[in-house]
Order: C-alpha cells, then sequence, then structure tokens
C-alpha cells in the first residue's frame, strides 16, 4: 500500500453546540489558535455544525475545492461521524477524509470547572487530530453479497413470529427448535393474561400456518453445531438429532405411542404427567412426528422390545437411525431461544416445605390446562384433593441480588394474578392469598386485570416475601409478613405456588458463543443499544427477540418478534452490503509469517499464506478492532487511517 | 402477634356485616395512605385509618374495636372524598360503631357514677359514655 499523500489544506470546523462545549471552551481563542496552526487552510464555528445550516456551511466548503481534509470539532464520533461524513459524500469529498475531534464528551463535560485548561485541551485534541488527518488516505467500503435466507433460532411464539413475518415478505427461512414440535414454552400454557384467552387455542392457529407456509423450512430436534461467516453469508451446520423414526414415512397417527410399554414423566407437562418412551410432546404437535427418547426406549436399554416397529402400519420406525450434520447458508440469524424458570431448590428457606403439592408456576399452568393430566381439574398432585387454601408466592429468585437474582421477572406479577383467578373459577369456596413485594402491571388492562382479581374474586394480597416454608402434616406452613400492617402472617396451605424468576433457557452461552454475540450479566443476550436499537446485536446480521433478550410476556415478544423481522428484512432488502473499510493490512515486507495474529483475530479474518509464509487480511470479515496490530511483533499489521506513523505525529503535535 | 390466615378466619359474620351496613369493598383497597395522610384527626387515634381497613381485610375486627380510632373520626368524609378506590372509610367507621354498640356493653353503670360528677357531666357525654367508652 502507498504511503498516503499528506495533506496540507485541512478545513476545521468548530462547533458551539449551544452552551455544551462554548460556556467552557473559548471558540474564540480555540479558532484564533488553529487557524495558525500549519496546514489549516479554513476555520469556521457555528452554534450547531450538526443542523441543516451547520452542515451547508461544511458542504460548501467541501466544494470550494479549497481543502482536501476535514477536521470537526463536536461531540463524539459515535453521534455525528456518520453525518459529516454523509454531507462530505454529498459534497463530492471522501467520507474517510473527515475526522471528529471530541471536544464535548472528552473536553468541555468533564471539565466544566476549569475554563481556561478546557479550552487548552480543546486546542490539543484538535491539533493532534489535525495531524492524524494529514495523513488519512481516501477509502472505498467493500460490497458484498448477501445470501436471501434466514435461520430462526427457537421456534416458541417468538421464532415462529419472526419466521411468519419473513416468510410472508418471501424470503425462505428455516425454523430450528431443539425439541421434537415448535410451538416453546407458550404452547404449555393453560390461558393468557389479560384477557384469558386459552393458550393453545391462540397459538395452535399460528403452528399451524407455520407448517403450512412454503417459505418456512422447519428444522426440530435440531441444534446449531458450528457458525461461520459474516453477515450476509453466514454458513450454519445444524446438528439432526436422531429420532430413529424415518419423518418422510411417519404420519403422526399414535399407533406405536399406544403399544409402548414403557412410561417416563412427559418434559412438557413439567414431569407432572406422563409420556411414553416413544412420543410427540403434546397431541397438537407440529410437525407431528415421533421421536424416540433412547435413555428410556426398552430397545436401547435391553436390546429387546421393538414393539414400535412392529405396530408402525408405515416401517417408519429405524432404530439405526443417526444424528447428522446440514449446513445451511443464510444472510441473516434471529436468535429467539426464549426462558427457563430458576430451579426452586436454590431456594433454601423454601426447601423444608417442599412437596408434590409446591409447585411452580410452570406446573400449576399445566395443572390448569384442560389438555393436561388433569384436564383442567384442579387437585392437589399427593392425594388428588382440591386445595382450598392455596398461596402463592410471587418474586421467589427475582428482585434479590444478593442471593438469587437481581432482576424483576417481569411476568409474575400478571400471571399470578392470572392463577388466582383461574383457581378462582375452578373452586370458588377456596382462598387464594398472593404475598408479593410490588405489583408491577404496566401493561395495557394489566392494572385493571389485577384489581379484577382482588375485587371480584377476593383474593388477599399481603405484601411481603415469604421468609419459610415447612411441612406440617399434609399442610404446607407459611410463614411471611405483612409490611402494611407489621403483622407476621402464618398460612396453613394446601398448595403452595412459587413464581419462580426467569432465566435464559439452557445452552445459551454456548450458542453465543457460537454466534459471537454477548450476554449480559444475567445471561440474557445483549442488544445492541439498549433504546435505539433493541433487537441488533453487535454483530453485524445476527438479531434477537423473545425472552432470550430479557424476561417480557406474550404481548412484548410478539412486537419485538415483528421489529426484528423488520430488521432483517431491511438488512437482506439490499443487494449488496457495504462494509466499513477501516480494515487491517498487512505489510508484507514486514511479515515474518509468524501466525499470532491468526490465533488473536476473534472474526477468522487472517490466514497465513503457507507458500509466501505472509498473513492475509480478509477484508470482509476484518472488524478493524485492532488486536492483530498490538499482537504483531513486527509492525507488519497496520489498520486504515489508524497508522503507527499517525500516532506518532498526534503524539508528537501534543509533547 | 402472629395472625393465622385462614379460609374461616376471613368469612368472619362481623366483617360481612360491615360489608354490608357500610356498602364498600373492603377488598378494593390498596393501601395506598391518603385516607390517613388526609385525615385532620389521625394523629389523635391509636391505630391510623388505612391500617383499620388492612386489619378488616386479614378478619382481624377485634383489633379495632378495642382501639379509639372509630370514636375519634369525625365523619368528616375527606378519606372518602380523596379515595382513588371509592372505598367510603367514613361508612365503614360508622358500621364499626354500630357493631361495637350492637353488642350492647355497658361500660359505664349510671350508678355507679360518683355525685359530683353527675352534677358537672353534660346528660349527652353521660349517655354516650355508657356504650362509647374509649379506655
Amino acid at each position: 500500500m502507498k504511503n498516503p499523500e499528506h495533506m496540507n489544506r485541512i478545513g476545521v470546523f468548530v462547533c458551539h453546540c449551544g452552551i455544551n462545549i462554548a460556556s467552557i471552551v473559548d471558540i474564540e481563542a480555540v479558532t484564533k489558535e488553529i487557524s495558525k496552526y500549519p496546514g489549516v487552510e479554513f476555520i469556521k464555528d457555528y452554534q450547531y455544525m450538526c443542523s441543516e445550516p451547520g452542515q451547508m456551511i461544511f458542504k460548501e466548503a467541501c466544494r470550494s475545492g479549497q481543502i482536501d481534509g476535514i477536521v470537526v470539532a463536536s461531540c463524539s464520533p459515535t453521534l455525528h461521524e456518520t453525518t459529516f461524513r454523509r454531507a462530505s459524500i454529498e459534497a463530492g469529498m471522501n467520507p474517510y477524509r473527515v475526522e471528529i475531534a471530541n471536544i464535548r464528551e472528552q473536553c468541555s463535560w468533564v471539565h466544566h470547572d476549569e475554563e481556561e485548561k478546557a479550552t487548552e485541551k480543546a486546542i490539543d485534541i484538535m491539533k493532534s487530530v489535525i495531524e492524524r488527518s494529514r495523513r488519512n488516505e481516501s477509502l472505498t467500503e467493500v460490497s458484498l453479497q448477501t445470501i436471501k435466507k434466514v435461520l430462526v433460532i427457537g421456534a416458541g411464539i417468538s421464532g415462529m413470529q419472526v419466521a411468519l413475518n419473513i416468510a410472508n415478505s418471501g424470503v425462505e427461512t428455516f425454523l430450528l427448535d431443539r425439541q421434537p414440535s415448535i410451538g416453546g414454552r407458550m404452547a404449555q400454557l393453560s390461558e393468557t393474561f389479560p384477557t384469558l384467552d386459552c393458550s393453545q387455542c391462540i397459538l395452535t392457529p399460528r403452528m399451524v400456518e407455520v407448517g403450512q407456509n412454503k417459505n418456512i423450512t422447519l428444522m426440530t430436534y435440531s441444534e446449531v453445531e458450528e457458525v461461520s461467516g459474516y453477515v450476509g453469508n453466514f454458513n450454519v451446520k445444524i446438528r439432526r438429532k436422531a429420532a430413529y423414526v424415518d419423518w418422510d414415512k411417519c404420519t403422526g397417527c399414535g399407533i406405536c405411542y399406544q403399544k409402548c410399554p414403557k412410561t417416563v414423566p412427559s418434559e412438557f407437562e413439567q414431569l407432572i404427567g406422563k409420556r411414553k418412551a416413544i412420543y410427540t410432546p403434546f397431541p397438537q404437535a407440529v410437525p407431528n412426528k415421533v421421536v424416540i427418547d433412547n435413555n428410556n426406549c426398552l430397545y436401547f436399554k435391553t436390546g429387546k422390545c421393538r414393539l414400535c416397529e412392529k405396530a408402525c402400519p408405515l416401517g417408519a420406525i429405524d432404530f439405526e437411525q443417526k444424528e447428522r450434520i446440514e449446513e445451511i447458508e443464510v444472510g441473516a440469524i434471529v436468535v429467539a431461544t426464549g426462558y427457563d424458570l430458576y430451579e426452586k431448590e436454590k431456594i433454601e428457606e423454601y426447601k423444608m416445605g417442599y412437596c408434590e403439592d409446591v409447585l411452580d408456576g410452570l406446573t400449576f399452568e399445566r395443572l390448569l390446562s384442560s389438555s393436561g393430566p388433569t384436564q383442567g381439574k384442579l387437585v392437589r398432585p399427593s392425594d388428588g384433593t382440591v386445595p382450598k387454601e392455596i398461596v402463592f408466592i410471587q418474586c421467589v429468585g427475582s428482585r434479590d441480588p444478593d442471593n438469587h437474582l437481581p432482576y424483576c421477572s417481569r411476568i409474575c406479577c400478571m400471571y399470578t394474578a392470572k392463577h388466582t383467578m383461574l383457581y378462582k373459577h375452578r373452586v370458588p369456596d377456596g382462598q387464594p392469598y398472593v404475598f408479593y413485594m410490588d405489583i408491577r402491571s404496566g401493561g395495557k388492562n394489566y392494572e385493571e386485570f389485577v384489581q379484577r382479581a382482588i375485587e371480584e374474586d377476593n383474593v388477599l394480597y399481603i405484601r411481603g416475601r415469604v421468609a419459610r416454608l415447612y411441612r406440617e402434616d399434609d399442610k404446607v406452613v407459611v410463614v411471611g409478613a405483612d409490611t402494611l400492617s407489621g403483622k407476621t402472617i402464618v398460612i396453613r396451605a394446601d398448595m403452595v405456588v412459587l413464581a419462580m424468576a426467569m432465566r435464559p433457557s439452557g445452552g445459551i452461552e454456548e450458542l453465543s458463543k457460537k454466534l459471537k454475540i454477548q450476554v449480559d450479566g444475567n445471561g440474557f443476550l445483549s442488544e445492541a443499544h439498549p433504546k435505539l436499537r433493541p433487537v441488533e446485536t453487535l454483530t453485524q446480521g445476527v438479531f434477537v427477540a423473545g425472552c432470550a433478550q430479557a424476561p417480557k410476556d406474550i404481548t412484548d415478544t410478539v412486537s419485538q418478534a415483528g421489529a426484528a423481522a423488520s430488521k432483517v428484512l431491511e438488512l437482506l432488502s439490499n443487494e449488496k452490503l457495504l462494509h466499513d473499510p477501516i480494515t487491517s493490512w498487512i505489510d508484507e515486507e514486514l511479515c515474518a509469517g509468524c501466525g499470532q495474529c491468526v490465533s488473536q483475530c476473534s472474526y477468522n479474518a487472517i490466514q497465513l499464506d503457507e507458500k509466501k509464509r505472509k498473513a492475509f487480511i480478509n477484508e470482509i470479515l476484518c472488524q478493524g478492532c485492532g488486536a492483530c496490530i498490538v499482537t504483531c511483533p513486527s509492525g507488519a499489521a497496520q489498520q486504515k487511517n489508524f497508522t503507527i506513523k499517525q500516532y506518532y505525529s498526534m503524539i508528537e503535535s501534543l509533547v | 402477634m402472629n395472625v393465622q390466615l385462614s379460609s374461616e378466619e376471613l368469612d368472619n359474620e362481623d366483617i360481612d356485616k360491615i360489608i354490608e351496613i357500610s356498602g364498600a369493598n373492603l377488598f378494593a383497597c390498596y393501601q395506598c395512605g391518603k385516607c390517613t395522610a388526609g385525615c385532620p384527626t389521625s394523629e389523635f387515634m391509636d391505630i391510623p385509618p388505612h391500617e383499620v381497613i388492612r386489619l378488616l381485610q386479614f378478619g382481624q375486627i377485634e383489633e379495632i374495636l378495642c382501639k379509639n380510632t372509630l370514636w375519634i373520626c369525625a365523619s368528616c368524609i375527606t378519606c372518602a372524598v380523596r379515595c382513588p378506590k371509592g372505598v367510603d372509610l367514613s361508612k365503614i367507621m360508622e358500621a364499626l360503631r354500630q357493631i361495637f354498640l350492637r353488642k350492647n356493653v355497658n361500660y359505664v353503670h349510671p350508678n355507679e357514677v360518683p355525685n359530683e360528677e353527675l352534677q358537672t357531666l353534660p346528660q349527652i357525654a353521660l349517655i354516650a359514655n355508657f356504650r362509647k367508652f374509649t379506655h
């Protein structure tokens, strides 16, 4: 690469940012000083450089042909660098000749009580950026093709919604889930707040729609094995687990599981119901195909049985089936892996009371569900009697930064209110109690819903955390306080329902590593910006939706899924994607081919040319992080427009 | 003191009476405390007005009847006017007084009142004292 020509006709624009900069930094002194600096051809200050009139001044100067490099002294480049680079394109200049000198966040804001020093510092910052911009090259963005296909990981309500929105726009979508059926958590729920419509009744039509959509390829009973590539061009290896059933032949008739002699607790029923060793998770499963659980199947355990094989009229059972790896190429990936519940075994002070009649919220959902193990009859799992005194405990594991999880799980207030109502509808003479810390019912018609539970169904809300549970005869004694009256409350309950905290579903960390996306301190996936980029991740082309990002209810999940789908479509609507040209390059004359940079690169962007013994950088993969530059012992790795020479000249201008 | 809660405890005859007399939905109260904050006489009460409702929600009526609160209440209805949930606490106070009086317990016997006091005591106060005696 040739040494860039030194630019010696720099245009400098100083922004007042109203009073943000101008009230601290003496703009007049700055302009006077900088105008004398070698190479500065033009200087202008303005109240708001980012405003339309400000940009007009900027563009006029660009067009004048008087300058060939630009420094805008203003706020952080994360805010308006793009603004001025775009303006420079409009004015016919290369955008990479525009640099920002940050004299707001790094100067006026932090030195608001020392105006003179701030002015001096502003001058220094600007001088150093002028030095850097002198050696800036004109760069062109790298363009790349996009594959117009999408992978959605997780087929709960969130993933289904993303897939439907994308597929309905005519884009081919792969919908993956590790379970045999799509549907996710929502399929397990009985009824939904605040309207109390039956969860399966509103979910199954969507599931069928997904199953019938020609643009959606279902990949259930599968997991992501490996992800390589980059935005627009991902290559994903998918492990299709062995179902031991040929799904092309299986029609889901169910004869096999009627014949299967082995009964085990059903995960779908939260272990309070049963399934066979060959099974579909629930009757409305999509795809309606059976799988054999080889950990419980008698044939796999003892080598004998094969009753299902004999029973299957279609010859679909295949005990020899092996798992296989399938490779797909997609342009974008959406992660919608959903949630699990925090384990109730972790709550030490409640353990003394644990028995079959102390349930978590999801198990209670199955107990209420008309398709559940009791057909919606509310009875105690222990002895089949109807519980007359039932205690609901909220915030179990949530909002407990010292012992458990610091965050609010967001849905428990609402589903507990729903549980109490559904309980009262089934047991009108029963008494529900709710221990709560705060009621968080911020949603359309949510507060009214909770008030309805309290006023119409006489649910007694007690403000306080339960300190302990213990068994007494066949009851569970609940000890808590009501901080409103200052009384300690003791209830001998027939059943206790714990609103366990929500956690990201298991395996999210491994998946996030494969996708090179970040998780936050609580294990949820990090969005690129909490407000302005809520469904993107910092890895381009990877998006998030649903509870994998943070706890949320169905309403919010569906909204977020729609947002993620629209961001995916926005990305894929471009024929070609443009990639930032600020990447590394290797000075072949200096490179000794040691390969240290190759091992440091997180993006697999560097390869070693074995013949030439030189490192080689794939510009499309390179994210310009700079890891190779600091690693390289010979100084061969350099970053465009961030060269060592530029840094030296910056330092020289300061000392 | 621990409060044992159970449906029997909550299904209290006196509570039903209070609901019948006052016409108020005790369970609508969400304990915001605006009644207590606005009450001109709450500082003279043994327990504040909002706690009266809380205790009623727990079926703990005896705990209220032994306090002076219901007798300090001046029925100014400031609480009722301001309540965001439409719970008329002044009517509940009146219901509590009714329940108390209907228990027909005489706290002061007229024959035992010393003569000197009879001379000075206003008649209306004397009669009120028989049953409303608030310790």
